[in-house]
């Protein structure tokens, strides 16, 4: 089947897609935008999250053609033009990535968040990154990135 | 495998009816998995998530009807005050990524014992309208599960909504897992006092091949409660009344030993959060009525 959808703010075809295949596959093996992370493919670890008609899902628990005609946001549409998110830049600012593969998902979580919330709680940044594993590090720098995306963002108003 | 994608109810229905093999999905947190890991290859997808019918819930006639298709988010955002046992279950669902896609009508369709909705839709006294090309049925929750992962569906019908009444009184409902999210319950328990009809409500999940009331536990309950006169006073429980309860629900489990827990937890697992939700309830209720009161006064 066809799949035609709004990826990154471009029109997007991808053709011979299987129908039992996840929007993650398409989009990391049809559309050549591997930012989305493949591990867990079951909802667990988080590293495919993108947004879906603004929502953050988990990429590998849509059905390819459940996103026909959809908006998708993939964390290589947060940085247009290769600059990056105040997001983006605080992970980096603040050593949270360390292998680097769960970034992307925690980096769609976390932005929602602070669209969301522009200055959330503990609390709420903990509950915001519940669906997202991380096995190298440890969550601390995580957290930390958060608050200082989050301080930049929010504490310049 | 065919992918299937009606745009209206009707349409959907029809599908259905030709073709009872293809298997709904809606949030895909249960289909998606499955088809990701080769367990299972259907015929084909049912895609349900551009029928709108299913899409929201209204609320009259003192119930709310919720559509088949409502996320666990919209459950939580909209629907805390009105339902607030479902509520409470919603919460303790997947993360924040799985509870923008899940669905309760999807967690219906599964039907697993572990399912984290059906102690609060049993408790709450909820009732599934299924329906085909052939007609409508409104199917009681404590009728609907019937094996594990077996619903009371015929394969040419889909859900369309769940009936949930308003509740009179407090409700709770509680888990038991490894941490606070991602985690399919161990064993779970739903309670809910209904004062409008001094009845008890109650819901065990992952402690029997499928989520059941508690009824015996129920009935002594609102005995119980009906016999000292605490409907009215609502005066303080007798800890006796909570041990009996709790070990009511206990005697209603049938649980097994699995990867996430042995019987013999599942069962004094059972038993702390019986007790703890009816007092948590019974606070509830207490406040409630001293609210009244100072209005009132």
């Amino acid at each position: 089947m066809r799949i035609t959808a709004i990826v990154n703010g471009e029109r997007r075809q991808a053709d011979d897609v299987w129908p039992g295949e996840s929007l993650l596959y398409v989009l990391r093996e049809r559309l050549g935008l591997p930012g989305s992370k493949n591990a867990c493919e079951q909802g667990e670890c988080g590293s495919c999250t993108v947004y879906l008609d603004g929502v953050p899902v988990c990429a590998c628990l849509v059905a390819a053609g459940q996103a026909q005609g959809r908006s998708i946001v993939t964390v290589e549409g947060l940085a247009p033009g290769g600059v990056l998110h105040p997001v983006q830049q605080a992970f980096l600012d603040a050593g949270a990535v360390q292998c680097g593969f769960c970034t992307p998902g925690l980096i769609v979580a976390a932005h929602d968040l602070l669209a969301r919330n522009p200055a959330p709680a503990d609390l709420e940044i903990r509950e915001a990154l519940a669906g997202n594993l991380c096995r190298c590090t440890g969550y601390e720098k995580i957290l930390d990135a958060v608050r200082l995306a989050a301080n930049r963002t929010h504490g310049a108003d | 495998m065919r992918f299937l994608q009606p745009a209206t109810w009707a349409d959907a229905l029809a599908i259905k009816a030709e073709t009872p093999d293809a298997v709904p999905i809606a949030g895909g947190t249960d289909v998606m998995v499955e088809l990701n890991f080769d367990a299972r290859r259907p015929a084909a997808l049912l895609d349900l998530t551009r029928v709108a019918e299913l899409a929201d819930w209204t609320a009259d006639n003192g119930q709310v009807r919720l559509g088949a298709g409502v996320s666990y988010a919209r459950v939580i955002t909209e629907l805390g005050g009105r339902l607030p046992g479902l509520a409470m279950a919603a919460r303790t669902i997947g993360s924040p990524q799985i509870r923008n896609r899940g669905t309760v009508g999807g967690n219906l369709g599964t039907a697993s014992p572990a399912g984290d909705c059906h102690p609060a839709l049993l408790a709450g006294g909820a009732e599934i309208e299924v329906v085909s090309v052939r007609g409508r049925r409104i199917i009681p929750a404590a009728e609907f599960y019937t094996g594990v992962k077996r619903n009371a569906m015929e394969p040419d019908e889909l859900i369309a909504a769940v009936h949930i009444p308003l509740p009179s009184g407090p409700e709770q409902f509680s888990k038991i897992g490894t941490r606070n999210a991602m985690v399919i319950a161990v064993a779970a328990f739903s309670l809910a006092l209904h004062p409008d009809r001094n009845e008890v409500g109650t819901g065990i999940g992952s402690a029997a091949p499928t989520p059941r009331p508690a009824a015996e536990a129920g009935r002594f309950l609102a005995a119980a409660l009906t016999e000292a006169g605490l409907w009215e006073s609502r005066g303080e429980l007798p800890d006796s009344v909570g041990e009996r309860f709790a070990s009511l629900v206990r005697a209603a489990a049938e649980p097994i030993d699995d990867v996430r827990g042995t019987a013999t937890y599942r069962l004094h697992a059972l038993a702390v959060m019986a007790r703890r939700t009816l007092s948590w309830a019974w606070q509830d209720y207490q406040r409630a009525g001293r609210r009244a009161g100072s209005e009132g006064g």
